[in-house]
């Protein structure tokens, strides 16, 4: 009964998703009466739709929980001993899942967008709304022609087949739902995008009504893409926190697209500059979120990701990103020529210097694109199977990224349309001193001179210089005293700036320093055997037998002492298991990790070679932590910005009376 | 000459839609193996059901034959394996065995639960021999001709859709030259 219920509430979802898509938009084309009319029925429409997908959401979910085995997905998916947690992430845990997830987040920000949006004019509210919709048809046809997750199995087996062991962790649990809030959630600033495209409507309020809405986005992009990666690192039992995996690339082009979105943006909403630029980037980076989702649905691309490769699925999201990327960029072709570029700037300003971050930020998604779809190319060509791997990606992306840390830097402190660079260099000489030698220093005083270890530090340390300038410049009076008063003087935003920017600065030294200083090995090990690396000292003390739940397998257990302390306390016990999951019989390796914020170690479990010797991966990863602690500082960032103030309902409200645009356009 | 620049990022999107469209019937995992059309490596490897009897491919010389790497620990070759068997049954082709990485008694208890298909199995214990044949995944099976050459090789299980439409018509037409 649950399932037909489900498979009913998405076809009811799919009819109000079409009603969404097509009557707002007819509406805000005729206008009158009529059109006033048909527009009024975006608002209701979107809620209803939310409702509805968070129905057939929870009834997926009720399956699972019941381990309702009548139903194939569940069927595959979950086990009789499956614990209550992991039965519950299951529910996404599969292709067919995942994708509901996809529509059960879509919908939401379309049901947010619908209550938030009050103050938005009713004609851009309308098609915005709509666009929406759209999509969501797009989504909810999918699911009901290619992959029902509500099919039926006869006759019903009696045990499941269990969720794929690697996805039983805490880590999967929330990865999929954070980093679809947003990649999903970029559907919203392309909506924004789409309908001032209709419309022709570009103004200071179209941005500041669009912000908040791309930058919580593009936090929830960030931390996705950072658990992904934590995940990846604990889980997969290699030690290593990115691979330049085709899905990687492909969460990781979206955000590229979207930093580059928040900051155009800013520029749009302050300035009235790079409109149409804005506009593209807008379509691009919801564009490729749906070549994401192509790209790990369709079994184009080999992937750890991917779980699920049918070409009739492929065709359908194929057909279906045609549609909207080749729509909504045939419309940019169309309307942008119009748009105008706003008012100019002078070669040295805050809109140049964002102007060289968001090219250079463009170029580094193209060469990912490029390195990630190459292989395709190729092989389409006639031309052979090669793969490209990270020496690939490192060549293009570090030498992109370079300049744009460094401009990072400059530009929060650089004015608006035309800055003085004499004045500039004045104020940060001291920023760029102190970076350059405290760059050079610290690895000099670690084991000697490292260059590229120093750049990379001189780039962190440069940023971090920067923003405590601009931190200064901001709380000082007109008396030139500091004082912790004047914080709420000024706006959340340029908090929440700087606080994203300071995480950069953590996180590009979280990886400098992890890359220059880690160590490992992989070694034979035998109980009793000790070893020394980085500084540690690692005796293996023994193995066990272990019992979960559904899996069974062995425990090693490890003595962790800093090098010669001795026979002292260990700082630390570290049990690594190797574990065989029963119904799969697929084997998994838990690696155990001492964390502290200085460094890692990271201890994981091989194959056993004898009765009491087992191939041991030993690291010690230096500031490793530092690498997501900074994605987090950035996602904290983003949403203490999107928190602004201004834009609050009734500060929208008010700018929406005060604009001449506030008239439907 | 403006205009253009506004129609660049449409183009762009053609040019990948169009390579996304070829690549959907394309298999990323079908990777072709140097193997094919080269001499299937030597070896000689204890029979699995009488640990004291060695085998060697010298033994099908003249016939065209199937080598399937396989493992009582593998979860896709029981997935293939009924597919044997009922190749086996209708006697067309020859199937040996290559029990990889696999205890002979846990391979004789798979076969007893499953059934044999097998002409006869040998067993890789250290899996020597399987590197040689460049497997780096079970199951894998190799097509091997009246000369000893390797003639296709498939990678994951063999399903009847490969056996009818790719592997016997093979087999017919190396019988028939």
């Amino acid at each position: 009964m649950i399932a037909e219920l489900g498979q009913f509430a998405l076809a009811l979802a799919l009819a109000v998703s079409l009603a969404l898509g097509i009557l707002p938009m007819t509406g805000a084309a005729m206008g009158g009466a009529t059109g006033a009319r048909l527009m009024a029925v975006a608002r209701p429409a979107a809620m209803t739709l939310a409702a509805l997908a968070i129905l057939a959401f929870g009834l997926l979910t009720a399956l699972f929980v019941g381990n309702d085995f009548s139903v194939g997905l569940v069927a595959s998916h979950s086990n009789l001993s499956l614990p209550l947690h992991y039965r519950i992430a299951a529910t996404w845990g599969s292709h067919e899942g995942s994708m509901l997830l996809w529509v059960l987040i879509l919908s939401c920000w379309t049901g947010a967008v619908a209550v938030f949006s009050t103050s938005l004019p009713l004609v851009l509210r309308a098609r915005i709304l709509s666009t929406m919709g759209l999509v969501a048809a797009g989504f909810l046809m999918f699911l009901l022609f290619t992959s029902n997750p509500f099919d039926r199995l006869v006759p019903p087996p009696s045990d499941g087949r269990d969720l794929n062991p690697l996805l039983q962790d805490a880590g999967m649990v929330f990865h999929p739902p954070l980093l679809y809030m947003g990649y999903v959630g970029l559907s919203v600033a392309f909506a924004f995008s789409v309908a001032g495209l209709i419309g022709g409507r570009f103004d200071a309020a179209w941005a500041r009504w669009a912000r908040p809405w791309t930058t919580v986005a593009w936090c929830f992009l960030t931390l996705g893409i950072a658990l992904g990666s934590f995940w990846a690192y604990y889980e997969l039992g290699w030690g290593g926190w990115w691979f330049w995996d085709p899905v990687e690339n492909a969460s990781f082009m979206p955000w590229l697209i979207a930093t580059a979105l928040v900051h155009s943006l800013s520029v749009t909403e302050k300035r009235g500059t790079f409109r149409s630029w804005t506009v593209l980037l807008a379509i691009i980076g919801f564009s490729l979120s749906l070549l994401g989702t192509f790209l790990v649905r369709s079994g184009v691309l080999t992937s750890v990701h991917a779980f699920a490769t049918d070409p009739a699925r492929g065709v359908f999201i194929l057909a279906f990103l045609a549609f909207v990327v080749g729509g909504s960029l045939l419309l940019f072709a169309w309307r942008a020529p119009a748009i105008g570029n706003g008012p100019g700037f002078a070669a040295v300003s805050r809109e140049s210097l964002l102007l060289a971050n968001n090219v250079l930020l463009s170029v580094a998604m193209a060469a990912v694109l490029l390195g990630t779809l190459y292989p395709l190319v190729l092989d389409t060509l006639g031309l052979g199977k090669i793969s490209v791997g990270p020496p690939y990606f490192d060549a293009v992306f570090y030498p992109l990224m370079a300049p744009a840390l460094f401009l990072m830097g400059i530009g929060p402190l650089a004015r608006w349309k035309k800055a003085e660079l004499p004045e500039l260099v004045a104020r940060l000489r001291w920023a760029f001193a102190v970076s350059v030698i405290a760059a050079l220093l610290l690895p000099l005083a670690t084991d000697g001179f490292r260059p590229m270890t120093s750049l990379g530090l001189m780039f962190a340390l440069w940023i971090a210089a920067c923003v405590v300038v601009a931190v200064r410049d901001m709380l000082r009076g007109a008396d030139g005293r500091l004082s912790l008063r004047r914080i709420g003087v000024h706006p959340a935003s340029a908090w929440g700036m700087h606080f994203a920017h300071l995480g950069v600065a953590v996180f590009v030294a979280g990886v400098t320093l992890v890359t220059s200083y880690e160590s490992g090995r992989e070694l034979r090990m035998e109980v009793g055997q000790r070893i020394e690396i980085g500084g540690y000292d690692i005796r293996f003390v023994g193995l066990a037998p272990i019992t979960g739940p559904n899996y069974d397998g062995t425990r090693g257990v490890f003595e962790i002492r800093r090098a010669g302390a001795g026979d002292a306390a260990p700082i630390a016990m570290l049990s690594p298991e190797k574990r065989v999951y029963r119904a799969s019989g697929m084997p998994m390796t838990e690696a155990a990790i001492d964390r502290s914020l200085l460094r890692d170690v990271y201890l994981s479990m091989g194959e056993p070679i004898g009765e009491r010797a087992w191939v041991v991966r030993a690291h010690v990863k230096p500031f490793v932590n530092w690498i997501w602690l900074g994605c987090v500082l950035m996602a904290i960032g983003g949403f203490v910005a999107a928190a602004d103030r201004r834009y609050r309902r009734r500060a929208l409200e008010r700018a929406a009376r005060a604009l001449p645009g506030g008239q439907p356009a | 000459m403006r205009a253009m620049r506004f129609v660049l990022p449409v183009a762009v999107f053609a040019v990948i839609a169009w390579f996304l469209m070829r690549g959907l019937d394309r298999d990323p995992r079908e990777i072709p193996s140097p193997l094919i059309g080269k001499p299937a490596p030597m070896f000689s490897l204890p029979v699995t059901h009488d640990l004291s009897r060695a085998w060697t491919p010298e033994a099908m010389r003249g016939q065209v034959w199937l080598l399937n790497v396989w493992g009582s620990w593998c979860s896709a070759c029981q997935v293939e394996h009924p597919v044997f068997n009922d190749l086996a049954k209708s006697g067309e082709l020859p199937i040996v065995g290559l029990a990889w990485k696999d205890m002979p008694d846990n391979s004789i208890a798979w076969l007893r639960k499953l059934g044999n298909p097998y002409m006869v199995v040998v067993s890789d214990i250290k899996g020597g021999v399987a590197i040689d044949y460049g497997v780096y995944g079970a199951p894998e099976t190799f097509l091997i001709d009246q000369h000893g050459v390797i003639r296709f090789k498939q990678v994951g299980p063999v399903t009847r859709d490969v056996l009818q439409n790719k592997v016997l018509p093979m087999v017919r037409q190396l019988r028939g030259s």
